[in-house]
């Protein structure tokens, strides 16, 4: 009986990883590269089926961290949340690259109350609070995200690029603000810092919506966590890699269980024509 | 004796077909290296090349979803929409099932019965329209004449999201 209560909990669980997992989670930049005299960037930040339409949701900003030029951290000059986008805008007061990064850390747990399967989703630190004491049978698995994009003012800088160490990051080897189409470019994924082989990550260009087919490219890090992306066309990208791997099961077979804890990237990258 | 039979054997061949007339469709469902995999809807019609008359032959959503809540996507296939799916009442019988795997599928179809029915003689055009969740979305068009004078095959080819389109006919 446990047993059987313990694999539909795990079914449970898994459908509605699914289900969140249906759209996608994104930053969009206004442009990798602004030049001129007073640089400023948009960036939308949002949850969608079809890669960079708008028609979910909004994401919440809470996560937000910027990193300028120099490796300071800096603030927003303002924001703003709607129906299906947040969008912050940053005035790149200094010369040279920043990051801008949204991380999360959501927990879906499970339990038993009154002998009735409940179960919760939020954030990790609303966890204690929304789980009650007596809950029995109690299961979470948390998933640790990053949503990153890079945006240069004028000369291009690394200072930026530099691995944050913790989660799941992906760390471009050649510089994000100068992809071209046509030109390869080279990545390294990490966990925790450290490089992360034989993980397939998904290479999905924006602009489905008016395409039709997705064209995306599964590429798999080698033994150094690497891969190399040859842009077919210039446009937005969207480079997504969790971890452990989505495990796909057969019709009918039963589903592995969920693992305690999950890491998920999703980079937006600007690639321009030749 | 063995003549009679034989002869017998002739005519009902001969006659049989001519009664029920043949549409058979295939429609390969690839296989796809995404990160993310659902499997597609489909949507099949025919079209008429004057008056532009359209005859549902399938569709095939996601039917395990609560309350019906599978025919929340059905819009995602988007030119079938605007041709009469949006007024489509679904379930359907002969018309709508579950969606289908990766792979070869194959579907017919008889003059005089649900969903071909008695359909007028004319040009035609078949689409099959695939749309995928958190994927492509994909039309390929196969011209045919209605009946057919005899058995012929002939086809298309999607990019992504559906293979080879066969259609065979048979008078």
């Amino acid at each position: 009986m446990h047993s059987l209560t313990r694999s539909f909990l795990a079914v449970a669980l898994l459908a509605s990883v699914s289900a969140a997992h249906a759209h996608r989670t994104w930053l969009l930049p206004s442009a990798a590269q602004v030049d001129g005299k007073d640089p400023w960037v948009t960036v939308d930040a949002a949850v969608s089926e079809d890669l960079f339409e708008l028609g979910a949701n909004a994401l919440k900003l809470d996560g937000l961290s910027i990193t300028d030029p120099d490796g300071g951290s800096v603030q927003p000059n303002q924001t703003s949340t709607g129906k299906y986008r947040s969008s912050l805008d940053l005035k790149l007061a200094k010369s040279g690259t920043y990051r801008i990064s949204l991380v999360s850390e959501t927990a879906m747990a499970s339990y038993k109350l009154n002998g009735e399967m409940k179960r919760w989703r939020g954030n990790v630190a609303d966890l204690k609070k929304e789980v009650p004491a007596e809950a029995e049978e109690l299961s979470v698995s948390t998933t640790l995200g990053r949503l990153e994009t890079f945006v240069t003012a004028g000369k291009p800088n690394g200072t930026a690029l530099k691995p944050v160490g913790s989660g799941l990051e992906l760390i471009p080897l050649d510089h994000p603000s100068e992809f071209l189409a046509g030109q390869p470019a080279r990545f390294r994924l990490l966990l925790d810092g450290k490089p992360l082989p034989g993980l397939t990550v998904a290479v999905v260009p924006g602009g489905v919506k008016y395409r039709g087919v997705l064209k995306e490219t599964a590429l798999t890090t080698d033994a150094k966590g690497e891969f190399t992306v040859n842009w077919p066309t210039p446009q937005m990208y969207w480079i997504n890699a969790g971890y452990p791997a989505r495990v796909n099961v057969p019709e009918g077979q039963p589903r592995p269980p969920m693992p305690a804890k999950r890491y998920n990237y999703s980079g937006t990258f600007e690639v321009l024509p030749q | 004796m063995q003549k009679r039979k034989l002869l017998l054997t002739a005519v009902l061949a001969s006659a049989l077909p001519a009664l029920a007339a043949e549409l058979s469709v295939k429609i390969d469902i690839p296989q796809l290296a995404v990160a993310e995999y659902h499997r597609p809807y489909i949507a099949m019609w025919l079209e008429k090349a004057d008056g532009g008359q359209v005859t549902q032959l399938a569709v095939w959503y996601d039917q395990k979803k609560k309350d019906n809540g599978g025919t929340k996507w059905l819009k995602d296939m988007r030119q079938w929409w605007r041709k009469g799916g949006r007024d489509l009442e679904v379930p359907l019988d002969a018309v709508t099932s579950a969606t289908r795997a990766p792979g070869l599928h194959a579907l017919n179809f008889a003059a005089g019965k649900a969903p071909l029915g008695q359909l007028a003689a004319g040009e035609y055009t078949l689409f099959v329209e695939a749309s995928r969740e958190a994927g492509g979305r994909e039309v390929v068009r196969v011209p045919l004449s209605w009946p057919p004078k005899e058995a012929r095959s002939t086809g298309s080819k999607g990019q992504e999201e559906l293979g080879n389109v066969t259609v065979q006919l048979k008078p």
